[in-house]
């Protein structure tokens, strides 16, 4: 029962991709509406079905489906897993992927590649669905690889747009350096624990010591697929160019689901990950660097997606920073806190895009507040959400990672601190500029100006609900809550050494003078935001107005791009020129030439044979009939 | 009565080729080489006879008439083919047609 239940839930969404693909222009729009986000729905509420049951029994379960390879020692079976992890994600997944489905019936309503862009978020949910229930890190592989494919095909939806093209190239190829680490860790994990198994490497990896060299080794290549897929420093540069695609796409693949897979798989390798402390500092290190770095860029941004994805990017940080501090739970937790309400923020933008008819620079926004009320307020509980504004639920998961930080050290805290008043100062920004103040688009936009349909409003208030009410899934200690998720997961984390982390050294009263702090920060920066940009107006004049040295610099998003062109691009394309010019040309091409040259030559010289003399033809056909008989006679 | 020797055949068939070839190789008269080649096959047609007397089977007999047939009708298609040639070239010389040259 329950085996046929996990295998539809991946199959619906892959039926709906062959339907829809198959179909390609014909079908109608109205059936496209229908099974584009159905098949989504009907595996959101098996999921749910699927949860409720394993809420009654409880136990985690590997449901192998068919046997897949079998060479030598290696055995990988096509099985699926139901734990607290996989179910947690997978009613994300398919539950902000169906409200996200639901919302593009509106969004694309216009579109000419409306089924196409149907067929193709089908099967990135499929792929998604087959990276968080796989049983072994194949299968997950084998999701990793396909959602990396569909973003791929997403960015680059609109691939009229040469611009889009390469922004969809450099995803995947940014992605590509990731897997290349996921894969040598995957190799590595077989060489050293015979078994792909998620289940058997566990076993075996939990009485090992920590620090072992080749868990150093395999932690590291998986994390260099986290990293690739998740847009750390320094593979996060194809996240802001992803924007290219349409935005219902941003917000499923490149801020709610597919942008958290590196998080889920080491989340999911947590036994692994507490065994090589290297590991964990190179992680912190990176999540730190990451989280204030691309906060700093979201600062000075103009683009309403793209400030959306630096604050994405940093974020993650947040979640790879608790990761590597141990807490798992808070990490899982902010991931689908930020699922929420990361969706819901661009969702409204798209919203706000849509109205404008395109427009993407929130200077030529303003005023929308009166103009689009259910975007401007759902827009409103995302941001004060995103903040940490208690009691919506980005406050709870944020605190739960600061509080471990300070567990951790000062230091992580204090820099995750300046990173969340960051947080709260863009989010503002963009927040004022795009909803307060006079209108600064054309006549024309002004005029046009409407709130979205129904369709694309109603998936908004359901993901504001559920980013106000998120939080409670996950009440601490301290506000008289029991930490439900914390419970529900733990059977996960429970072999990891660290765990349960308890945060001992820091009393009660600590914890309440640290969310005063942050929050006394944070509501200080928010007001601050306030008089400077709706009371003085700053910030809606020109670009060049006031520029100094840094901030040109931030603005320029640190010349990071510019800086990967000189020093890996160019040299790639000097090498290849190189390559070109001496071993192809002058080396390759003449050995492939000299064998043309010398045919045609030949031919040159034997065509004087053909004298079009009847009776010479003749003759040589008689000379050979002649010889052959000869060489008959002779052999 | 004694029966001729084989080797008799062979030898005069073997001359009667011979000659068919020199022809089709020497002559520049279409309908000479035809003819020539008409040589050749009657040569071929007697050693067959010939083959089929000294060895008691008739096969070799039944085969000569359908070369017979078959020549028929390869001497109507060359004719056809030398009276098109003719229409073209005004000529029957097999010298003419070099145009399918270098």
């Amino acid at each position: 029962m329950v085996k046929i239940l996990i295998t539809l839930i991946p199959l619906f969404p892959l039926f709906g991709f062959l339907f829809l693909g198959a179909g390609f222009r014909s079908l109608p729009r109205r059936i496209v509406s229908v099974t584009g986000p159905g098949t989504i729905l009907a595996s959101f509420l098996l999921t749910l079905i699927l949860f409720f049951d394993f809420q009654r029994n409880g136990i985690p379960q590997i449901h192998l489906i068919f046997n897949w390879l079998t060479v030598g020692p290696l055995v990988i079976g096509f099985e699926f897993l139901t734990d607290p992890l996989s179910l947690l994600m997978m009613l994300v997944v398919t539950g902000v992927g169906f409200l996200i489905h639901w919302y593009s019936v509106g969004y694309m309503k216009d579109d000419p590649g409306y089924n196409r862009f149907f067929a193709y978020m089908n099967l990135f949910v499929f792929f998604m669905l087959l990276l968080v229930m796989g049983a072994n890190y194949l299968i997950m592989f084998i999701g990793w690889e396909g959602v990396g494919l569909c973003s791929y095909l997403l960015i680059g939806f609109w691939f009229r747009n040469q611009d889009y093209n390469n922004a969809a190239k450099k995803a995947f190829i940014m992605n590509r350096i990731g897997d290349l680490g996921f894969l040598l860790g995957m190799f590595l994990l077989f060489t050293t624990f015979g078994s792909l198994n998620f289940r058997e490497i566990f076993e075996k990896a939990t009485p090992m010591e920590a620090g072992e060299p080749v868990m150093v080794a395999i932690t590291l290549l998986l994390f260099i697929g986290a990293v690739g897929k998740s847009a750390q420093i320094p593979l996060y540069t194809w996240l802001p160019d992803a924007m290219a695609g349409p935005t219902p796409v941003s917000a499923l693949i490149h801020a709610a689901t597919m942008v958290t897979a590196g998080v889920y798989m080491v989340a999911r390798s947590n036994i692994l990950y507490v065994l090589s402390p290297v590991t964990q500092i190179v992680m912190g290190s990176v999540a730190l660097a990451t989280a204030i770095f691309a906060a700093s860029i979201a600062l000075f941004q103009n683009d309403i997606k793209k400030i959306l994805a630096y604050s994405t990017i940093s974020q993650l940080g947040y979640m790879f920073a608790a990761l590597s501090v141990g807490a798992f739970t808070g990490a899982m937790f902010h991931l689908t806190t930020h699922a929420f309400f990361k969706a819901l923020l661009f969702l409204g933008a798209g919203s706000v895009i849509h109205a404008l008819g395109g427009e993407h620079n929130i200077r030529k926004m303003g005023g929308l507040r009166k103009k689009m009320p259910a975007t401007w307020w759902t827009f409103l509980i995302a941001t004060l959400a995103i903040s940490g504004i208690p009691p919506l639920s980005g406050f709870f998961s944020k605190d739960e990672i600061l509080i471990h930080a300070l567990d951790h050290s000062a230091w992580m805290w204090f820099i995750l601190f300046i990173g969340a008043l960051m947080t709260a100062f863009y989010m503002f920004r963009l927040l004022w500029l795009t909803f307060f103040g006079a209108f600064r688009g054309t006549d024309d936009q002004h005029h046009h100006l409407h709130e979205s349909p129904g369709v694309m409003t109603v998936p908004l208030i359901l993901l504001a609900f559920l980013t106000a009410v998120g939080g409670f899934m996950n009440i601490p200690g301290i506000f008289g809550g029991n930490s439900l998720l914390a419970q529900f997961l733990a059977p996960v984390f429970a072999g990891s050494k660290y765990h349960p982390m308890p945060v001992t050294r820091i009393s009660h009263t600590t914890e309440w003078m640290i969310i005063g702090i942050t929050l006394a920060a944070v509501i200080a920066v928010i007001a601050w935001s306030y008089h400077h940009f709706v009371k003085r107006e700053k910030g809606f004049l020109p670009d060049q107005a006031h520029r100094n040295f840094l901030v040109n610099l931030i603005s320029q998003k640190y010349y990071v791009d510019e800086l990967y062109e000189l020093i890996i691009v160019k040299p790639l394309l000097w090498l290849s020129t190189i390559l070109h010019r001496i071993i192809e040309v002058g080396f390759i091409d003449r050995i492939i030439n000299s064998f043309g040259n010398l045919v045609v030559r030949t031919g040159n010289t034997l065509r004087y044979i053909q004298t079009g003399n009847v009776g010479f033809y003749m003759f040589i056909m008689i000379l050979g009939i002649i010889l052959m008989l000869f060489l008959n006679i002779l052999i | 009565m004694t029966a001729i020797p084989i080797d008799y055949y062979l030898i005069f068939c073997s001359i009667l080729f011979c000659t068919g070839v020199i022809g089709v190789l020497i002559k520049r008269n279409a309908l000479v080489i035809l003819m020539s080649i008409e040589l050749m096959i009657n040569s071929i047609n007697l050693l067959l006879a010939a083959f089929a007397a000294y060895t008691n089977d008739p096969a070799g007999q039944i085969f000569v008439f359908f070369i017979m047939v078959v020549a028929a009708a390869e001497v109507a298609i060359g004719l056809a083919i030398i009276v098109l040639i003719y229409r073209t070239t005004h000529s029957i010389d097999i010298h003419v047609l070099n145009k399918l040259k270098w």
